[in-house]
């Protein structure tokens, strides 16, 4: 689960957005659509501990790994500064992803790096032969991320961007809002805390019975001990807080107490 | 030849004098798929309660300079369930235990050790030094008073078991807390719990923690710790756990020449779960490279050149 790895390549795909290609066989086997990776940015002590990054894509034959991410404090700038071939500590595949079903029609919804747990989702629904819907929003059109590669897929993809420089202008809850919730036997989602809430709200009003959202919350441990990163749940009996690491990062969306 | 690292705490004989700092390793079994358990000196449990306590609102963690901050608020399952669902496994997979336990009142901390000591655990660790809750931990850990009758309700609780009560190095004078713990019947001491922190997010002018203040730990700390570890070692005869920001061999080496019998890894779990029998091979290393033949030999030693 702890691994020395070794970076494969490493590309600027927007601004302050990068993505990471490891080299890591076992992670590369084992992982599922919606696990995480916790990543050492430093050898040093400072910063200290790792980032929890979402796995964006995997390639079993070449033994790859890759991960979607932009920077957004030290961890995240020391990474992007890694050089290739260099030596990356990793710990992981963690967490409980999405389901995967083995055929259906399913509907992907995506806000700015969200895409990352979600490619690879779509990717695995996509080596099934299922039919994808994308719905995908970010800021403006240099921030809607692999969509060539999704293009690639034959996914059935609409775009959203605040600035309306691609697709809809607006959030991609409101285009969703728009066009219609395209029917589909569940739903996936990642993004922002506040398009998240957004999403559920309008899913509660389609009464729309089962959508898997991937959370995210500051990590220390990654795996379930330190209960530093909790989420509150609602449980037959009651609210309880679980921890985003080990009890998802992925959550029905139904059940979380959105606040 | 290999170096001893058995160490007797207090009556509590250990193979090695590594243990986990409480909270940091969860209830150990979060660890159990990359570490032996076995092979630890101890594992020492989550603070737990009477009843199962939900914890503050999150954010609970955020990272500081070569540290972290956390306000868990003690989140725990209550000690019924401990005692049914995770003592047992512990015991299945061969570790010493050693149950840390808290409460409100010191009613409440003895009767959480009475229902750890019936379970058959190792030794009881008495949290009185968290610094994230309202009321008990570190409230009633900042007066001798209120320190003593907590230590002597947990005493009576837990029969014949090692009694360590872990204390902070704010809230009251060290010395004169840990005398108070000491002449309530305390078997030894745990240095040192998180010290108080607190994060500000400048952008959106608010605290980053839910609970607005939460404990430091980390590499940050250590100084603090040595420091705490040193005046207790020197005033007083009873055996310290030490720990506060322990990521190598060399800092655990650091905690038994100011006086720790035994060491902790705390934080340092997160950034690598494997550090503790890592320390544990570095230590027995380390002790034959320098030819010494005990890791006894090195308890209190810097203070002889001091």
């Amino acid at each position: 689960m702890i691994y020395e790895v070794e970076i494969v390549t490493q590309r600027k795909v927007a601004t302050g957005c990068y993505r990471l290609e490891m080299y890591a066989p076992e992670v590369a086997q084992a992982a599922q659509p919606g696990q995480f990776l916790m990543l050492k940015t430093s050898i040093t002590l400072d910063p200290l501990l790792r980032r929890p990054f979402s796995i964006s894509a995997v390639d079993r034959e070449r033994g790859l790994v890759k991960i979607l991410y932009r920077v957004v404090g030290r961890g995240t700038a020391l990474l992007a500064g890694r050089k290739l071939g260099r030596r990356l500590n990793i710990f992981g595949p963690l967490g409980r992803g999405f389901t995967v079903p083995p055929n259906g029609r399913f509907l992907v919804v995506a806000g700015g790096l969200g895409i990352a747990p979600l490619y690879f989702l779509v990717q695995r629904l996509k080596a099934l032969g299922n039919e994808v819907v994308v719905f995908y929003g970010a800021q403006n059109r240099f921030k809607l991320l692999l969509l060539e590669d999704l293009a690639a897929m034959r996914v059935e993809l609409f775009t959203a961007t605040d600035n309306g420089s691609s697709g809809h202008k607006g959030t991609v809850v409101d285009l969703l809002r728009t066009k219609g919730i395209p029917p589909a036997d569940l739903i996936y989602a990642a993004g922002p805390p506040s398009m998240l809430k957004a999403l559920a709200a309008l899913l509660q009003e389609a009464e729309v019975p089962r959508a898997e959202f991937s959370l995210e919350e500051r990590m220390a441990c990654g795996t379930g001990a330190c209960r530093g990163c909790a989420v509150k749940v609602i449980t037959e009996e009651g609210p309880v807080y679980k921890r985003v690491c080990a009890d998802g990062p992925v959550f029905l969306a139904g059940e979380v107490v959105w606040e | 030849m290999k170096p001893e690292l058995e160490v007797n705490l207090a009556g509590l004989r250990l193979k090695n004098p590594v243990l986990t700092a409480s909270g940091t390793f969860g209830f150990g079994l979060e660890y159990a798929r990359l570490v032996d358990l076995g092979a630890i000196g101890a594992v020492v449990l989550k603070s737990v309660t009477m009843r199962p306590r939900q914890g503050n609102p999150p954010p609970r963690v955020t990272e500081t300079p070569a540290g972290m901050l956390n306000s868990i608020g003690l989140e725990n399952p209550g000690v019924a369930a401990v005692v049914k669902t995770v003592v047992p496994e512990l015991k299945r997979l061969g570790a010493k235990v050693i149950a840390s336990v808290a409460g409100e009142t010191a009613e409440e901390y003895g009767e959480v050790a009475r229902r750890f000591a019936a379970a058959g655990v190792d030794a009881i660790e008495v949290n009185l030094s968290c610094p994230n809750i309202a009321r008990g931990g570190l409230t009633l850990g900042c007066t001798q008073d209120t320190a003593a009758a907590v230590t002597a309700a947990v005493r009576e609780a837990a029969g014949d078991l090692p009694v360590f009560v872990k204390l902070g190095v704010t809230g009251g004078n060290l010395l004169e807390i840990a005398g108070a713990v000491a002449e309530a019947g305390a078997s030894g001491f745990s240095l040192i719990n998180t010290l108080p922190g607190l994060a500000v997010d400048f952008r959106q002018h608010r605290p980053v923690l839910g609970n607005v203040t939460g404990g430091l730990s980390g590499p940050a700390i250590k100084p603090v710790a040595l420091w705490a570890v040193w005046q207790v070692y020197k005033a007083f005869k009873l055996p310290v756990i030490g720990m506060g920001g322990i990521t190598s061999t060399s800092d655990a080496l650091e905690f038994f020449l100011c006086g720790a019998t035994a060491v902790a890894v705390g934080t340092g779990n997160f950034v690598n779960p494997c550090l503790t029998t890592e320390i544990i091979a570095g230590l027995g290393k380390a002790l034959a490279a320098e030819n010494i033949s005990d890791i006894k030999e090195l308890i209190g030693a810097a203070h002889n050149r001091a």
